[in-house]
């Protein structure tokens, strides 16, 4: 195949295919076993420094954010991220100095409620380097192709532009049409965590509403940890075997985590919560004011029961769920008293 | 400026945005002034409209005005909750007639920037990069531009290439590998309209908006803006447009501006 162009950013994430299979050969177990940890376990396991990660969601939806205090307070350290549209979650990693190498869709911003002051900081200062750029559809593009194994996948975007001179795809002829073609690499993350409705102890998942990109990113992770909202009986999954949208043997640990996506939404179950991320957006202005964060929400609780707590305990999370329900309006700045 | 005639510029371009959306056509929706754009149309004059969100809601009954592309109110009453593969295969394969961007700074040809300002490696400001922009850009039929006009936002030349327009003219987009016959359709900003002009692919005015003169469109570019002999204004929103965008945003959250 005639290679037209090279992007120059960073390769983040590629594997040889055969190198894969082998070491899912050896690790992957396919044993159905009670998989339940604690979510302090999970992350003393299974995120270490220095690796690849991906959280599952998008934007402030359905983000493993339990895992994601967990990391900060269990200090993890040189993280690479997939910012795969990923914004409380790795806007939090980054100003904690867990992650400081991300490959860019869209990160350092909140979409409506606008840029990422703390993660921006880190950026434009170099504490954290961006390694190659993407977009949204690439990110999960690359996810594809590692979940079906093979080592790229062709896509017609990005062409053109610096979006691509900054990523690591290459640009070849067409061996049919004759012409150019965008190849987006493989993407195999170190460590993905999503977060899911239910899920039983083995790992057998279902996720409501929108999947995003979590089918190809469970499939495309070495290691794929699952946080739910509730964990459910043995016999529920085969009742509704089409639901299934993650398989046990993909999945390496199982924590129980109602409401672990808070501050963001849970599609059906709970909204974002305005109040807190208003809250995150404004003290993150300083530094000074993203240690006191940590320290009231991290630090400074036992764990993210407490946090539950802290930022409002039942009162909140009822709001939240009625919210979500449309019986309630949405908090905003806005109309804030 | 507008807050006379009973408007904002905001509500203007949300309007005109929303005229150009056809009744039994697609448009993949990002959040704010294009979701507010695509439901006005909806509940005014193209009640068929079928709009997509990249996180892969397919054609919901938004209830009240999502504050992200995720959020569960874009997949509410839908006929899909679905991935993001799948719509951005559906992109990717034609299926999708309008798409909306919007952007930090913007050149002749409609290209638009929204990662960094300065240098990549050390910016002065970083920005959140492509998201789904660089695909709606790329894949989508005929991309609608949503942005705020200043000299510093029209520039000659990008720091950075994000999404593409007409890169640099006409023919280009096919020479480097992008679906034939797609690019940007209109710019709208709070002066303007403007389509590209068919042989130079560069920005050509098309409307003023009420009020604005041709000069000061022209003043607030970086770059020369091809001028047709005559460029008609803008219909104001009418009572119904007004009504309608007060219920889709009642809290103004977008609509302020």
């Amino acid at each position: 195949m005639e290679i037209l162009r090279e992007g120059m950013g960073e390769l983040v994430g590629w594997r040889d295919p055969d190198e894969h299979r082998r070491w899912v050969q050896a690790n992957k177990s396919r044993e159905l076993k009670d998989k339940q940890m604690t979510i302090a376990e999970v992350v003393k396991k299974f995120v270490k420094d220095g690796e690849f990660l991906a959280m599952g969601g998008f934007g402030h939806v359905r983000v493993s954010m339990a895992i994601v205090y967990e990391i900060v307070r269990q200090g993890k350290r040189g993280l690479t991220m997939a910012g795969k549209t990923a914004v409380q979650d790795i806007d939090i990693l980054v100003a904690a100095g867990c992650v400081d190498r991300v490959e860019v869709a869209y990160a350092f911003g909140h979409e409506l409620r606008g840029l990422s002051p703390a993660s921006r900081r880190a950026v434009e200062s170099g504490k954290c380097r961006v390694l190659a750029e993407t977009s949204n559809a690439c990110y999960q593009w690359r996810f594809l192709a590692a979940a079906m194994g093979i080592p790229f996948i062709p896509s017609r975007n990005l062409m053109g532009t610096d979006t691509f001179e900054k990523s690591s795809a290459k640009i070849a002829r067409d061996p049919w049409s004759g012409k150019p073609v965008c190849l987006l690499p493989a993407c195999y993350p170190d460590v993905a965590i999503l977060h899911v409705h239910r899920c039983d102890r083995f790992g057998n998942a279902q996720i409501d509403g929108i999947l995003v990109e979590d089918y190809e990113l469970a499939r495309a992770a070495r290691r794929l940890i699952l946080t739910t909202e509730e964990i459910v009986d043995d016999d529920y999954m085969r009742l509704n075997p089409d639901r299934t949208a993650i398989p046990f043997f993909l999945v390496d640990a199982v924590c129980e985590a109602p409401y672990g996506a808070h501050p963001c939404l849970m599609p059906h179950r709970y909204y974002f919560d305005e109040q807190h991320i208003h809250e995150w957006l404004t003290v993150s202005k300083t530094e000074k004011g993203v240690q006191e964060y940590f320290e009231r929400y991290v630090y400074g609780v036992a764990d993210f029961m407490d946090y539950l707590e802290r930022v409002g305990g039942v009162r909140k999370l009822e709001e939240l769920r009625r919210t979500e329900q449309l019986r309630l309006p949405a908090w905003s700045p806005e109309v804030a008293p | 400026m507008k807050q006379s005639l009973g408007f904002t510029s905001t509500e203007m371009m949300a309007c005109a945005a929303a005229r150009l959306l056809e009744d039994g056509k697609s448009v993949f929706v990002g959040t704010g002034l294009p979701m507010i754009a695509g439901l006005l149309a909806q509940r005014r004059h193209a009640p068929g409209l079928l709009i997509i969100f990249e996180a892969g809601g397919i054609g919901p009954q938004v209830p009240v005005l999502p504050i992200s592309v995720g959020d569960s109110r874009t997949f509410y009453k839908a006929v899909a909750a679905s991935s993001m593969h799948d719509v951005m295969s559906f992109l990717q394969n034609g299926y999708v007639d309008y798409g909306f961007l919007g952007a930090a700074a913007i050149d002749p040809f409609g290209n638009i920037n929204t990662t960094v300002i300065g240098d990549w490696e050390h910016p002065t400001v970083r920005l959140p990069g492509s998201g789904g922009a660089n695909d709606i850009g790329s894949l989508c039929w005929r991309t609608i531009i949503l942005m705020r006009q200043d000299k510093l936002r029209f520039v000659e030349k990008l720091p950075f290439v994000t999404t593409p327009g007409y890169l640099d003219g006409e023919g280009s987009r096919e020479r480097a590998g992008l679906p034939a016959g797609t690019g940007p359709y209109r710019v709208i900003t709070q002066l303007g309209i403007f389509s590209f002009d068919s042989e130079s692919k560069r920005l050509m005015l098309l409307e003023r908006m009420p009020g604005v003169e041709t000069t000061t469109i022209q003043y607030e570019s970086g770059f020369e803006i091809v001028l047709p002999g005559e460029v008609p204004e803008v219909e104001p929103p009418g009572l119904d447009e007004i009504r309608l965008l007060r219920e889709i945003d009642p809290n103004r959250m977008i609509l302020k501006g």
